[in-house]
């Protein structure tokens, strides 16, 4: 039990994605997380206004039920099978975010600069949240998947495309750590 | 209750990405300043073994649960789309700090700023809807 209470090192979280992502296939479907926020468009009605929307999302329910099921692992991961609310960070890395004004770098799993309930509420804190959410959105969906679905599934089947993406996730992650969030807080 | 095995899966998914700390900002800040192995060790251990069993796919050794091979789809080609979408995908991946998985798994970490990213997530998706035949892909 000590080692499940334990932060999980790489070497367990790796192979676990792996045998989720067969699991998924074993029981005839994918990995694809991000295809979600397409049928939650869908299922809110928004393919009244674009055609793109207008699929049958009822076949898609059983990857919202696979989502479901992450937000209740994550409840229990958080309330039964974690002892520290805090994440171990290289000395360097809590400096350098003390630098650009985010304090006690790894005291909880987010920071409350950005996710405190006082920061997300303000106009500069809401629109930060809201942002980040449209790009991973409208990016998803314009490169055709996420990290799921390119960095694990298409990587692993070896497609071009998903190499492109990752290739493009990492361009923009690079631009957004380095030369954007500096200037934010 | 066909959908019960599809809940099970996600909870492992869920724990998996909270006990790696997966979800936390922090990892995928300090990925992005190449200060940690970490993720670099989960997601490419993940795909190493993913590409193990995507050969065990291929000549049928591992099929699903009918008996059938298991067919990965291709991603279509084309590599604006991916390239220029990838690129914006990054850019919220690392201001976020998750990825849409992981949006979904702090919810039940009880962080409900994290809904103003998932409603973000959802306007982007339907603004790509909107959008669509007007981008390159």
């Amino acid at each position: 039990m000590e080692f499940v209470m334990q932060p999980w090192p790489w070497y367990v979280a790796g192979p676990l994605i792996s045998v989720v992502m067969l699991l998924l296939f074993y029981y005839g479907k994918k990995f694809g997380v991000s295809s979600n926020l397409e049928t939650l468009c869908a299922i809110g009605g928004a393919g009244r206004i674009v055609d793109y929307f207008r699929f049958d999302w009822t076949t898609k329910i059983w990857n919202l039920v696979f989502l479901a099921g992450g937000i209740t692992g994550g409840f229990i991961a958080s309330h039964y099978l974690t002892s520290d609310s805090g994440v171990i960070l290289n000395p360097k890395t809590v400096a350098e975010l003390a630098d650009i004004g985010i304090q006690n770098a790894g005291a909880q799993y987010l920071p409350p600069e950005i996710f405190s309930k006082e920061s997300s509420l303000t106009l500069k804190g809401f629109l930060i949240l809201l942002v980040a959410g449209i790009g991973v959105g409208f990016g998803t969906r314009w490169a055709g998947g996420c990290t799921s679905g390119h960095a694990i599934v298409g990587l692993s089947s070896f497609q071009k495309p998903s190499l492109i993406a990752v290739i493009g996730f990492f361009i923009g992650g690079l631009v957004m750590t380095w030369f954007i969030l500096p200037l934010l807080f | 209750m066909k959908y019960i095995k599809f809940f099970a899966i996600g909870i492992l998914f869920g724990i998996v990405m909270s006990k790696a700390e997966i979800v936390s900002w922090y990892r995928i800040y300090e990925m992005f300043k190449f200060q940690s192995f970490h993720m670099y060790g989960v997601i490419g251990s993940a795909v190493i073994l993913g590409i193990v069993m995507v050969q065990f796919f291929k000549n049928k050794t591992i099929k699903n649960y009918k008996g059938e091979a298991i067919k990965i789809d291709e991603k279509g080609s084309g590599w604006k789309r991916t390239l220029f979408g990838g690129t914006i995908f990054g850019l919220g991946w690392a201001l976020a700090g998750a990825c849409p998985g992981p949006m979904f798994v702090l919810i039940g970490h009880g962080a409900f700023s994290i809904l103003i990213v998932i409603l973000g997530a959802v306007l982007g998706t339907f603004l790509y809807g909107v959008f669509r035949t007007k981008l390159p892909h």
